[in-house]
């Protein structure tokens, strides 16, 4: 899978937990997640979740650490689907 | 000093909003209606069949997808699968909204509580997490399990919902809930420690929650056939409550706020009590110790400053079990008063069944309506009352048709597993 389509799989998920202050338009690879894009830190595990489901993967806890931008999630993904 | 302290003791407390999402009724208008025409909510559920349920009926209010839309956003309801949370969810907003009180924008209302009760709530989700961590899943819990699955879920979801922050908290005490919750509410605004506080109280249903009473054996088994006709409260042919599940909401306001606003009063809270038989003296887990009832109806009264005499109508907890004729015979030694003197009297269970945790608030979002509405829905599926009560109060005393008649004092009681009673005295404003 390449990065393009891996991150455009990525958004949909990520837009599902914007604040309301914060649009889709908004959100960009570099994003950070809770800083830049507001979104509550108690549902970064729920992305993790998602995100697991839509690739048939699995983080570990050492993968959700290092998990502050989209970019990060790529690199996790490619990682595991390689 | 004195003049605060005046003040303070002084304090009124009037009814400003109403809320319920009951199993006939999911909006005020809606349950308004059910009432002045018996209508009842309950149904089969071909499920408790398949799970071998003896009482294969009860009470579910029912909610569209598009109305849980009305009040959750798309977020909130990812994952989300706690039918109590929803139901008070419903009934509190809606409460607030009614009370014409302005919730969910940037600020934090510190003289808004929220007290809303609940016996066990969000048992699917609890049951959905068990078996996940039962299978070494913990992780697919998510963020929401716990808001959800702890006690207080409701209030937590309500005080995130409304910006809700004077104190905003569940209460529990199994059948009198509902009814402590309004007492609570009652004695802090009283206390000058809020303004206003929504009260209420909310339960599931479904096997989960209801297996438990069919064990006990104290619903019926008798009205599979025919939910809408199950033999109801204070009927001769009652054999066992029929299980339900909800949420009520009432606003409570200091007199001094509602004045100020200019918000339409339904009702003041005279006052109240709350006790318990200690289970003993013929007090036990599941039964009550009448000598504590009796206390507590007049410990009400006292509170309240109105005389047994005084009272038009009476809510009762009356369940359609065997306890019926007790409570009428508690009521008429509390009161002083029996055959034709005895007050109108009914009870919502027939036409919504047993909610649990719920029935206390939900009775008395009926009372507080029929006090404003100088009416007495009727007492469905009592086509003969039962002997013992007949013989303790006057015929014309269980309405088995809507009454119009005026009331100004009323009283509400609620008696719950654990031997715990609870009574509250509205007046007319």
């Amino acid at each position: 899978m390449t990065t393009e389509e891996i991150y455009a799989q990525l958004v949909p998920i990520v837009k599902t937990y914007l604040p309301e202050d914060v649009s889709e338009n908004d959100i960009t690879p570099t994003s950070d997640l809770t800083r830049e894009l507001n979104i509550n830190s108690a549902h970064l595990v729920d992305v993790v979740l998602d995100v697991e489901d839509a690739f048939d993967i699995e983080f570990d806890n050492a993968d959700m650490e290092s998990l502050r931008t989209l970019n990060d999630a790529v690199a996790i993904i490619q990682k595991k689907i390689a | 000093m004195a003049g605060i302290a005046a003040y303070i003791i002084n304090m009124r407390v009037v009814i400003t909003g109403l809320g319920v999402c009951a199993p006939n009724g999911t909006s005020i208008p809606e349950f308004t209606d059910a009432l002045k025409n018996g209508r009842s909510g309950l149904a089969h559920f071909p499920e408790l069949e398949r799970l071998n349920f003896s009482c294969q009926i009860g009470g579910m209010p029912t909610i569209s997808e598009e109305k849980k839309r009305d009040y959750f956003t798309e977020l909130q309801l990812r994952n989300f699968d706690s039918d109590g949370i929803l139901y008070g969810v419903i009934a509190g907003i809606d409460a607030l909204k009614d009370a014409d009180i302005d919730v969910g924008g940037d600020e934090a209302l510190f003289d808004l509580g929220i007290i809303m009760g609940a016996g066990t709530t969000s048992v699917a989700k609890f049951r959905e997490s068990i078996y996940q961590i039962d299978e070494g899943k913990v992780r697919r819990l998510g963020s929401t399990s716990v808001p959800q699955t702890m006690a207080s879920g409701v209030s937590a979801y309500l005080g995130g919902m409304t910006g809700a922050a004077n104190m905003v908290t569940t209460n529990s005490s199994a059948c009198a809930t509902g009814t402590e919750a309004v007492l609570l509410g009652y004695e802090r605004i009283k206390a000058g420690k809020a303004t206003q506080v929504l009260c209420g109280s909310t339960s599931d249903g479904g096997p989960y929650i209801w297996g438990g009473f069919d064990a006990m054996k104290v619903t019926s088994y008798k009205h599979n056939d025919s939910p809408e006709k199950a033999a109801g409260p204070m009927s001769e042919q009652a054999s066992g409550f029929i299980p339900g599940s909800g949420a009520g909401a009432v606003v409570l306001e200091s007199l001094n706020s509602a004045l100020k606003r200019g918000v339409k009063i339904y009702g003041e809270v005279l006052g109240g009590a709350v006790n318990s038989g200690g289970q003993r003296n013929g007090g036990s887990m599941t039964a009550p110790n009448s000598e504590a009832v009796q206390r507590c109806i007049k410990g009400a009264f006292k509170d309240a400053k109105v005389s047994g005499d005084a009272i038009d109508y009476i809510n009762g907890h009356l369940t359609a079990t065997v306890k019926d004729p007790v409570e009428i015979e508690n009521w008429c030694t509390a009161l002083g008063r029996k055959g034709s003197d005895f007050p109108y009297i009914n009870s919502l269970k027939g036409m919504t069944g047993h909610c649990l945790a719920a029935s206390g608030s939900i009775e008395i979002v009926s009372t507080i309506l029929q006090l404003q509405g100088n009416f007495v829905f009727p007492n469905v599926n009592c086509d003969v009352i039962h002997p013992e009560i007949v013989a303790l109060v006057s015929e014309k005393c269980v309405p088995r048709v809507a009454v119009e008649t005026s009331l100004k004092t009323v009283a509400k009681s609620s008696f719950g597993f654990g031997d715990v009673n609870a009574c509250v005295i509205f007046g007319e404003y």
